[in-house]
């Protein structure tokens, strides 16, 4: 079972004065869905990014299963924001692609396909092109893809945050539903308190200037849906909205602090 | 070729239209009746000289005849043919060598600092202005043609292709990298899908470019070709085989258009889809 180990992790982009992220130490591990939420400019993208290996850190060390992580690799897949879909390809073709570059052979990279755009919801949509669909199934057909390289962790970059309200709520279910089979570690970012507090096990809330975790809390609201509690129940526990509304005053706090110091 | 354009569309100014309004393609198809009705009176009524303009009937009689028994050793498919091979091998080279130049130029920066200068320095000289230097190192025989009009569709492809390197969106090549595309992969699956609609952009260019730049090379050193039937035509006063051949070349042309359009259709059509 995989272990993504962040120790005291910086980044700073060049000819910045104060650091996008400083001394991130962070660990995901199996059965955690971990949310990083924060408002914009908190580095929550740079977060996603470093663990993803698009960019490098400028200190400290991110390690998976004990490796240092250089670079992008199939070890770790990512869903994006907008859908990155290739358009040349058909949806099975889409899901399958990280199989084909890893060189397996066509019946077995379609059947694993078909079986994960099952899992999706999206059984029978193979022979589509990606420009039929819809926005929440096109990022159906992200996460398809992206477990279909079978990952060690699934990154997620505000995965949701383009869909309308109806359509993300049935998306985050079934995030929780897929996550609860494949049991892989999840770090999803978002700037949604709702979204954030309802999936995360590890809430891990960013503040700007310079990026950094101003507090974590280990929250249950995911789990209790993933075993099958129902969604609307959790969301009116007053437990789900005091956390919700800790959550908010967190965040709103921060936020009048940097107005101040603009 | 804005007629193709809006021909394009039959359904949108179809569906427009109202009452007395006439459709975008009758309106074409009626300006191209007018003029051939004005051409036809013109010279039915002598108010033209055939040796300036000679009837419609008697330049569809002269096909007949070039097509048949043809014009200056050589039929008129002959001519054609010897046109269509000068540009189709040049063609074919073009694609096979600017497609990897541009995509080095897109993505290496050396390759960039090399080639980028080279070709933006001869891209706009009018082939025209170098055929003499061909000429003078290649000689007048077929080398030196296709090698004028490869050089003329060398530099659309080239650049298109590096322009669509260049613009292929970084959070594709992204998700293919951690899907683990290696570079070579990221190249192959990736960045040459999305730069196809700058590549058949730029292969139609060069086709344009390169038609005319063939016609008018013929017109100055060949021995066959449709260019050579127009001016050696020309200079016996033949009118009506000089209106043949420019109308010939024009539905060549044209019809050179429309095929790269039916490709561009069939090879990307999600271009202009919104996804």
């Amino acid at each position: 079972m995989a272990h993504l180990e962040l120790d005291r992790v910086s980044a700073q982009y060049p000819g910045a004065s104060v650091p996008v992220l400083q001394d991130i130490s962070l660990h995901l591990g199996p059965g955690q869905l971990t949310v990083a939420l924060g408002p914009s400019g908190s580095g929550k993208t740079s977060l996603l990014n470093l663990i993803a290996g698009f960019v490098p850190p400028t200190a400290g060390s991110i390690r998976l299963d004990g490796e240092p992580v250089q670079g992008p690799g199939a070890d770790r897949g990512v869903v994006f924001q907008d859908d990155v879909l290739l358009p040349w390809q058909n949806v099975l073709q889409n899901v399958a692609f990280g199989l084909a570059l890893a060189g397996a052979g066509r019946p077995m990279r379609e059947a694993r396909a078909e079986e994960l755009l099952g899992l999706v919801g999206l059984a029978r949509f193979g022979e589509r092109r990606v420009w039929e669909l819809s926005g929440g199934q096109k990022q159906r057909v992200g996460l398809a893809r992206a477990l279909a390289a079978d990952p060690r962790v699934l990154l997620m970059d505000e995965p949701f945050g383009a869909l309308d309200a109806f359509t993300r709520e049935q998306m985050q279910e079934l995030l929780l539903n897929v996550w609860r089979r494949t049991a892989k570690p999840v770090f999803l970012i978002t700037h949604d308190i709702e979204e954030a507090v309802f999936l995360a096990t590890e809430l891990i809330l960013l503040a700007p200037n310079p990026g950094r975790i101003v507090e974590r809390l280990s929250l249950d609201f995911g789990r209790r849906y993933a075993d099958g509690e129902p969604a609307r129940a959790i969301k009116s526990d007053p437990r789900f909205i005091e956390t919700r509304e800790h959550v908010l005053s967190r965040v709103f706090s921060q936020r009048s602090v940097t107005q101040e110091a603009i | 070729m804005s007629s193709v354009d809006l021909a394009l569309q039959p359904t949108a100014s179809a569906a427009t239209s109202k009452g007395w309004r006439l459709g975008t393609r009758t309106i074409s198809v009626l300006t191209g009746a007018s003029l051939l009705l004005a051409w036809w009176a013109s010279t039915h009524f002598g108010l033209i000289d055939p040796l300036f303009l000679p009837a419609p009937a008697s330049v569809a009689q002269k096909g007949w005849l070039l097509a048949t028994t043809g014009y200056m050793d050589s039929t008129l498919w002959q001519h054609l043919g010897a046109s269509l091979q000068r540009i189709g091998i040049a063609l074919g080279l073009a694609i096979v060598t600017a497609i990897p130049v541009g995509i080095a130029i897109g993505r290496n920066r050396v390759a960039r600092g090399i080639l980028d200068p080279l070709i933006e320095f001869y891209r706009p000289i009018p082939p025209l202005a170098y055929l003499p230097l061909i000429v003078i190192w290649c000689g007048i025989g077929e080398f030196s043609k296709v090698l004028l009009i490869y050089l003329a569709i060398f530099a659309p492809i080239a650049i298109a292709t590096a322009t669509g390197v260049r613009t292929a969106d970084p959070a594709r090549l992204r998700a293919a990298q951690s899907l683990g595309a290696t570079r070579a992969q990221l190249v192959r699956h990736v960045i040459l899908p999305s730069a196809l609609p700058d590549i058949l952009t730029g292969v139609r260019i060069g086709l344009g470019v390169g038609w005319s730049t063939l016609v008018a090379a013929e017109l100055i050193a060949a021995t066959s070709g449709l260019g050579f039937m127009v001016q050696s035509a020309a200079q016996f006063l033949v009118t009506d085989v000089v209106v043949l051949g420019i109308l010939i070349i024009a539905v060549v042309a044209f019809a050179l258009e429309l095929g790269l359009r039916a490709l561009q259709r069939r090879l990307v059509p999600w271009h202009g889809q919104s996804h």
